[in-house]
């Protein structure tokens, strides 16, 4: 008894914030406080009548979406590849894939990528941002998807490949439909990453119009630093929506369940 | 209608050999199984057979053509896995269709392919579900099925028939032996049950550990086995083997002489005798005890005691347990073996 109730308790504290989430943006005078006296859309507007707020969620939509279709394709073709072909070497490059993608990571990482997208002239461009968000989130989508080829069992393949299709053709029809789940996952994983990441558009982006959500959310704070919450909050809200409605997609596409239908 | 030989084929897993070199002659249109218990190899030789694994030494050759280094998309064969490895994603129209996709084949004539076979093997009301929704039974029909519809120059079958329950065993044994005999293609199958392989086989091979222990017709591996190994694998009950001591003018088996058999060996020998040529007879030249009888409803399996040693014979009638009578063998018919190398 006691145990639930400090469960119920620690739920209520983590839940507080989310509440407020859902009710800030409907008062015309949000505060921390978590009571509305008469809802309103007026944040709403304010926000969507900001200049470049429109845009910097067009702009996150561009750049995570990029970087989810970049980085479930590599990861399927790699995960693939390093779960069914074995070469001299292979161990040593996942290791070695998990060690630098574990390590090296963030603000570790961002001198260097920053100096390496100077060189290549890819500063305050979208491929630049999307090239480095792809890099940063391909080993672990690579790991995934590699666990999840490693389930499927190989005689799916094999079959095929006596059927007269070649590596690729099986790759292309066989294989690749059966990756549906695990990609989705690391589809849905990459797109939320990318959209909630701050610190690698903030450096490698100079251009104010470029500008993903997450880093366009300043824009509502004044001079000292102290926030408009009641556009921020609107702002928020509307900055959950897309990852939600993709979750809500991907649960429905493939219910996050794996394929199977070998009889054992 | 493709002859196929193995020269000299070798399979090496690291230090594990799973496949000593192996001579093989499979004829065009035989059909002809691969028998031997787990680990035996027989898998193996299907497998570089496909191209899914490559011979470690050793050519194979279809039709005089080397094709040891062919891969598995071009060799034309076409196999049914153990597990059937029906594609899930994919109907059980589009699995049928699937070789014949790949190989570019237009589509008209791939659905009246697939409606052809699908007809004849009775599966045409099932076409457009999913391999999930079907039946063990139905599924193996499927895996034919496509097989079937390549036209293949070789068939390969991996064990097809042991996810399927007895009776439906039965019945796909008899349809695959008379498609085969049909279609006349080289077919190739592989099984642990020797049932099953005299069922169907023109001929069989027999291996152990690895090794090629006999090839022959059914009728030849039963009745003159190249070892005591084939002798016990083949037969249902498996064939008695006995100790027994040549002697020039006669044999003694446990405390009784009997006549010799027709041999080149001296001294200790293992005889593998058929159960059906253990012969209870009151003129007989051995005495016998009833340990137990066995009622098979058509016929009784006899575990009788021959001086310390236990032998299975077959007969019409039962006998009960303690009985005490004779047994005659038919000498003529057994096969003597010199007794293993003491380990």
């Amino acid at each position: 008894m006691i145990q639930r109730v400090i469960v119920a308790l620690a739920g209520l504290f983590f839940a507080l914030p989310l509440v407020w989430l859902l009710i800030a943006p409907f008062s015309k005078t949000a505060t921390y406080h978590l009571h509305v006296p008469n809802p309103t859309l007026h944040n709403f507007a304010q926000v969507l009548g900001t200049e470049g707020a429109l845009k910097a969620f067009g702009n996150s939509l561009l750049m995570s979406s990029a970087s989810m279709v970049l980085v479930t394709v590599l990861a399927c073709l790699a995960g693939y590849a390093l779960s069914r072909r074995s070469f001299r070497g292979r161990d040593l490059t996942l290791y070695l894939l998990v060690l630098f993608s574990s390590v090296v990571t963030g603000v570790a990482a961002i001198v260097p990528l920053f100096t390496l997208l100077l060189d290549l002239h890819l500063l305050d461009t979208y491929l630049g941002v999307i090239l480095a968000l792809s890099g940063g989130l391909l080993p672990s989508g690579l790991f995934i998807l590699k666990d999840f080829v490693d389930a499927l069992p190989r005689s799916y393949e094999e079959a095929s490949l006596v059927d007269g299709a070649t590596p690729w053709l099986t790759f292309r029809y066989v294989a690749a439909p059966m990756l549906g789940g695990g990609a989705a996952v690391v589809a849905l994983l990459t797109f939320v990453n990318a959209w909630g990441n701050f610190l690698t558009p903030y450096i490698l982006l100079r251009s104010q119009g470029m500008y993903p959500a997450s880093v366009a959310i300043y824009g509502f704070f004044n001079e000292v630093g102290l926030p408009f919450v009641n556009v921020i909050a609107a702002y928020s809200l509307l900055y959950t929506l897309p990852v939600l409605a993709l979750y809500l997609i991907i649960q429905k596409v493939f219910g996050f369940k794996l394929a199977g239908g070998i009889k054992g | 209608m493709t002859r196929i030989e193995f020269q000299g084929v070798t399979k090496r897993f690291g230090e594990v050999v799973a496949l000593h070199p192996t001579h093989l002659a499979i004829e065009a249109g035989e059909f002809f199984t691969l028998l031997g218990p787990s680990g035996s190899g027989k898998s193996t030789l299907l497998r570089i057979l496909t191209g899914l694994e490559q011979p470690t030494e050793g050519r194979l050759l279809f039709d005089g053509e080397d094709v040891t280094r062919m891969p598995p998309w071009k060799r034309g064969c076409a196999m049914v896995f153990q597990n059937y490895a029906l594609y899930p994603h994919m109907t059980v129209a589009q699995n049928i269709a699937y070789p014949l996709k790949i190989r570019k084949m237009p589509a008209p004539e791939q659905n009246a392919r697939v409606e052809e076979v699908a007809a004849s093997l009775s599966i045409g009301h099932l076409l457009q579900r999913k391999p999930g929704q079907l039946s063990g039974g139905q599924q193996q029909r499927v895996a034919l099925a496509r097989a079937l519809a390549q036209k293949p120059r070789v068939f390969l079958f991996d064990e097809p028939l042991s996810n399927l329950d007895a009776r439906l065993r039965l019945e796909a044994r008899v349809f695959l032996k008379q498609l085969q005999a049909e279609l006349k293609v080289t077919s190739i199958y592989v099984t642990h049950d020797q049932t099953e392989a005299m069922a169907l086989s023109d001929r069989m091979a027999i291996l152990e550990f690895g090794h090629l222990r006999q090839v022959g017709s059914p009728g030849e591996v039963y009745h003159r086995p190249a070892s005591p190994f084939v002798a016990t694998f083949i037969g249902h009950p498996p064939a008695n083997i006995l100790e027994a001591e040549l002697l020039p003018d006669g044999m003694a088996l446990g405390k009784s002489r009997v006549e010799r058999p027709d041999s080149e060996l001296e001294g200790k020998v293992h005889l593998a005798v058929r159960p059906e040529h253990i012969v209870w007879d009151a003129e007989g030249h051995l005495d016998a005890r009833v340990v137990t009888c066995e009622d098979f409803g058509h016929e009784m399996w006899i575990t009788v005691d021959l001086d310390g040693q236990h032998a299975v014979l077959r007969r019409f009638q039962p006998l009960a347990p303690g009985t005490v009578g004779r047994v005659r063998l038919q000498i003529e018919k057994l096969t003597v073996f010199s007794p293993p190398a003491p380990a």
